[in-house]
């Protein structure tokens, strides 16, 4: 690009060079207003510029170099721009951080925004970026980044606004102890997964020279060697590994649940103590080549099953141990920042425009407009003046306010909110999987079979009879059924991942095959969350004064201007923003831009076609906004929260796969019927103005109702009935609260996500039932063989493996969620 | 033949010293991280590389170590 622009070269003109130009740091086009033709590197956005200033002014510029090999999809840099004060306060140092002696300190951040390898590379460099840094390490599996930093020579608060700068927001997570028990039960695993190979190789060895023996011939002093031998290695492999299922066996037949631990144990220790028991005859036949195996094969699927559950919760989980928010107290004159839960009572703490409200309280000066979709639901801003109770988790748009505090932490609404999700979730019954729910069949059938060939051979042969028993309970011994559900289920996830689908775990993908009522919040989940500019009447020009006043808005409605029209140059000289609307003056001309009341109280009269317009709108559930200039109502711009571009066609699908839909939302009725009327896909139900608590009351009630029911939303206002619903969605760009709430995420934006993670559950199950179904037919084979006395322990040591690689084979081969994406 | 009664330990007593290296390798944190490692190799080879050539270059001095 460079190239294009050398020095003295004549400058290209806009249109031409516009089209070629890219953000030079994260490759996104760059549109006309923002090109500047005189420099060299281009930008999207201020915040790409900073982050290329930063890159570069630290030597970094090999970054871009990696990520150009990367191939991964870039993204414009989401920076908080917040001040992470909350950080240096002793109490978070002495939860949050560990002292490595001299000063240095090392605490973990969960960094949000990480999307290729490139950037790993430079989150490893941030001590060239902040110096007081000594060591930054980046852990890809967890998503977190392991700091070293030395106190003496800055704060915490820097290394954090460090990372921030460079894109990459920080949240200090307090999961380090809850990851470290997790890592010792991984690693205890892995090493009864070594030990068990170990066992299973080493034996097979020793059998093959059994084997081989019984047909060619073979000493018998030999032979009880390497009986003997086998004993040795499979006594630790079958109790000490083995173990893991012993004890999950026990729990299943104390909770009287099916567990597939059951019918394993049994084979197992049976297997055991018979083959013990004959090596110490020195006479009969011994299986402990086939036992050491099947430990092995199935701690393999135990493994996969613990690794993959573990990668999807991983976002969810550390994102929701966020940072304590910061309230801001006001102290005399002085204002200071604490962790919200600290505040006392009754104190006074001020809300800055933009800022989230941390607690509960009451108005005492100000007034202002608030944004209460967190926790209604409702996509327009709510005006608040003094008297009127806010909410922690609102935000605060248009102007500061004074809020005396009146519950904080837990004790808030959204404390409370949260509370009950987490109380809802831990009620929650467990779902008994499919092949737990084979196997408590499975083990009662073969229990009798058992019992029966034990009878009838004790007539016909007693001598056998033992034999023929501990033969058929060891090739039952249901390893290929074990085997297909962790299997399948852990492919698909990968899979689903892969489409930007995150399972929770993988008994939600099998709650999730079986269609039910499917609950959908409308704002943010049916519809983008934002409103944006449907209709526009009035001349252009006009249209770049309300730009040009409306530039740096926070609210809402200055948002939408912002995004709808192109960036003016106008200058804006003065400009004054009231609750309703706003008084600027662009290039001299005064300009006045608000919803019906506000221009009408301000001029004092309003024109009929405005007044008649503007009923229209509000009546289709569209917000309309009149603009003045120089006294004179000259446009009005309507407002709508617009629906998905794929939110109709993704409806659709799901209607085909058998789900009941149903909207339900804390926005007004009358913009819910819009919404559906504008989706035109048959609903059994669509209801506005739902709190958070009445959604929680509709989906408890659907699940007394003996209902399968799944909510789809996007929230901390369907947090709640996430929590409660057999399956809870969250849709991308859902709030932290909600994510943790959630069985599914999706992490592609849209609705299609939704619709396929439904499908390809439902192939996934497919999948599985036919591993379920290859291993039975096996089995049955198997108790064909034992239960006549023709199964002798070669049979059995290749019918198992056998087995297994069917279905392991089946299920890898499986397309679930892959084949969807390509169609 | 006999001298597989010496054989057979002698075996077992190895596999026992990969068991000991593996539950080692396993206790020490080897396997925790199985993906980073992997990329981290890439970068310090490439950096190398870009060193190695701004070194040649007669602005090297531009790049700082």
């Amino acid at each position: 690009m460079s190239a294009a622009f050398e020095i003295g070269a004549p400058v290209p003109g806009p249109a031409r060079a516009q089209r070629e130009s890219q953000c030079a740091h994260c490759g996104l086009p760059v549109s006309a207003a923002r090109f500047e033709p005189l420099d060299e590197a281009q930008f999207c956005c201020d915040g790409c510029r900073s982050v290329f200033a930063i890159v570069h002014g630290a030597g970094l510029e090999e970054y871009y170099a990696q990520r150009a090999q990367s191939e991964t999809q870039t993204f414009a840099p989401q920076r908080s721009q917040r001040k992470f004060e909350e950080l240096d306060e002793p109490a978070f140092r002495e939860s949050y951080c560990r002292d490595r002696g001299n000063g240095a300190f090392r605490s973990e951040f969960f960094v949000e925004g990480v999307h290729c390898s490139a950037c790993v590379w430079l989150l490893e460099r941030l001590p060239r970026v902040a110096p007081s840094v000594l060591e930054a390490r980046y852990d890809l599996t967890r998503s977190v980044l392991q700091v070293t930093w030395d106190s003496a020579s800055a704060p915490l608060s820097e290394v954090a606004r460090a990372l921030d700068s460079l894109g990459y927001t920080p949240h200090p997570t307090h999961a380090t102890s809850l990851a470290a028990e997790q890592r010792k039960g991984d690693r205890a695993l892995l090493l009864r997964l070594g030990i068990a190979g170990a066992a299973a190789g080493n034996v097979m060895l020793m059998a093959l020279a059994l084997y081989s023996g019984k047909y060619a011939g073979m000493a018998s002093e030999y032979a009880a060697l390497f009986r003997w031998g086998s004993l040795a290695i499979a006594t630790p492999a079958v109790f000490w590994v083995g173990n893991v299922f012993f004890r999950g066996g026990f729990a299943a037949l104390r909770t009287r649940t099916p567990h597939m631990d059951l019918p394993v144990s049994l084979g197992l220790l049976v297997g055991y103590l018979g083959s013990a028991a004959n090596t110490v005859r020195g006479q009969g036949e011994i299986y402990f080549d086939s036992l050491c195996t099947l430990t092995f094969l199935l701690l393999v699927g135990r493994y996969l099953q613990r690794t993959q559950q573990r990668r999807s919760t991983k976002a969810s989980d550390l994102i929701s141990a966020l940072a304590p928010t910061t309230a801001c107290v006001v102290d005399g004159d002085a204002l200071r920042e604490v962790p919200a839960t600290t505040v006392a009572i009754g104190s006074m703490i001020e809300i800055r425009v933009g800022e989230r409200v941390p607690v509960d309280g009451v108005i005492s000066l100000g007034s202002s407009a608030l944004d209460t979709s967190l926790l209604t639901g409702e996509s327009f801003p709510r005006e608040a003046s003094v008297g009127d109770r806010v909410h922690a988790g609102t935000t605060n748009l248009s102007a500061p306010l004074r809020v005396r505090v009146e519950s904080v932490g837990v004790e808030t609404r959204l404390g409370r909110l949260m509370q009950s999700v987490e109380t809802t979730q831990r009620e929650r019954a467990p779902i008994v999987r499919l092949a737990d729910r084979v196997a408590g069949y499975f083990v009662l059938a073969i229990v009798g079979i058992a019992v029966i060939t034990l009878l009838v051979w004790l007539r016909l042969d007693a001598s056998h009879a033992i034999d023929h028993t501990v033969a058929l309970l060891v090739v039952t011994c249901p390893c290929a059924l074990g085997m297909a559900t962790p299997l399948a289920v852990s492919a698909a996830l990968r899979a689903a991942a892969r489409c930007g689908i995150l399972f929770k775990g993988g008994e939600f993908i099998e709650e999730l095959a079986r269609p039910g009522i499917m609950v959908f919040d409308k704002t943010g989940t049916l519809t983008e969350g934002r409103l944006a500019l449907v209709s526009w009447f009035g001349n252009e020009a006009t249209k770049a004064l309300v730009r040009a006043a409306e530039a740096t808005s926070g609210h809402p409605i200055g948002c939408a201007f912002q995004r709808s029209i192109a960036d003016s140059d106008l200058e804006c000289s003065e400009r004054q923003e009231y609750p309703g609307g706003l008084r600027a003056r662009v290039v001299g001309r005064e300009v006045l831009v608000g919803s019906q009341s506000f221009v009408m109280t301000t001029l004092g009269s309003l024109p009929v076609w405005a007044m008649t317009q503007a009923k229209a709108h509000a009546a289709a559930g569209r917000t309309p906004v009149l603009v003045a200039v120089d006294g004179e109502v000259c446009a009005l711009a309507a407002f709508a929260d617009t629906l998905r571009a794929d939110a109709a066609a993704s409806l659709l699908k799901l209607a085909e796969l058998g789900f009941q839909l149903q909207v339900l939302s804390g926005d007004d009725q009358r913009v819910v019927d819009s919404v559906v009327r504008q989706l035109g896909v048959p609903m059994m139900n669509a209801t506005g103005g739902a709190s958070p608590e009445a959604k929680l009351a509709a989906v408890s009630a659907f699940r007394a109702a003996g209902q399968r029911v799944f909510m789809v939303g996007d929230g901390v206002n369907d947090a709640a009935a996430m929590a409660a619903a057999h399956v809870g969605i969250a849709v991308h760009g859902g709030a932290e609260a909600c994510l943790s709430a959630a069985d599914v995420f999706t992490t592609h934006p849209g609705l299609e996500t939704v619709a396929l993670a439904a499908a390809g559950s439902k192939r996934t199950m497919r999948v599985i039932r036919i591993g379920i179904g290859l291993s039975l037919a096996y089995n049955v084979l198997g108790i064909a063989l034992a239960v006549t006395g023709r199964l002798d322990p070669l049979l059995a040591a290749i019918l198992m493996p056998i087995s297994s690689i069917t279905v392991v084979t089946a299920a890898l081969r499986a397309r679930t969620f892959r084949q969807m994406r390509a169609s | 033949m006999s001298i597989i009664f010496l054989i057979l330990p002698v075996t077992l007593l190895l596999s026992a010293g990969a068991v000991l290296a593996f539950a080692w390798a396993t206790r020490s944190g080897q396997f925790d991280d199985l993906e980073t490692p992997a990329i981290r190799l890439l970068h310090e080879e490439r950096a190398k590389r870009a060193t190695a050539h701004a070194d040649a270059s007669p602005r090297g001095s531009d790049i700082r170590p």
